[in-house]
């Protein structure tokens, strides 16, 4: 599934709403969620799932075609972690 | 970092701000959105959502784990797991915003 058809579902299932306005909707959804993490913050979305930030410390890294040392930055990356129910969901026990 | 914890009231919220919805059907839409994302996921399909990232659901083979603190071993059955991938988009905003 992708974002275009997850609109259309949201579409189907609410005829009143404007196809622009579901568009809207599903966007900000997404971009509320990296919007949160950029700013270092968490998202827990019970039973599906919560986008949390790591940390990533600073190391020395190898040019793997040189063997050359390389200094690598500290820096952050985002994490999903899925929810107990989605989990137990996805292995038919819910 | 302000480590605030964001939740489903936080999505609505952002929701009746975009459009003029009422809370309520601004929380019900949030919902919706979850439960199709995670009914393609159970049904074994791949959400790709693009500038966001992909979810992908991964079959693992069952192996025979051990309990760390007794060193006892313990069988672990097959099961399915599910993995994100952030899009460039993602990680470059995340890394951008936390960068001191």
């Amino acid at each position: 599934m992708i974002r275009s058809e997850l609109i259309q579902k949201i579409a189907d299932e609410n005829p009143h709403l404007y196809q622009r306005d579901v568009e809207k909707i599903v966007n900000v959804i997404f971009e509320e969620i990296i919007e949160a993490m950029a700013r270092g913050d968490r998202v827990e979305l019970r039973g599906f799932g919560a986008f949390s930030v790591k940390k990533r410390d600073a190391r020395t890294g190898r040019n793997p075609r040189t063997g050359e040392a390389v200094d690598v930055e500290e820096k952050h990356v985002p994490f999903f972690k899925t929810g107990k129910l989605l989990r137990d969901r996805l292995n038919g026990q819910a | 970092m302000s480590e605030k914890t964001l939740t489903r009231l936080d999505l609505s919220e952002a929701v009746f701000r975009e459009v003029g919805l009422s809370r309520n059907d601004s929380a019900q839409l949030v919902e919706s959105v979850l439960t199709h994302m995670s009914d393609a996921l159970v049904d074994g399909e791949q959400v790709k959502i693009s500038s966001f990232g992909t979810f992908s659901v991964r079959d693992k083979a069952a192996r025979v784990g051990r309990n760390p603190k007794t060193g006892e071993e313990v069988p672990i059955s097959p099961r399915r797991v599910l993995t994100f991938r952030p899009s460039h988009l993602m990680k470059d905003r995340v890394a951008d915003g936390n960068r001191k």
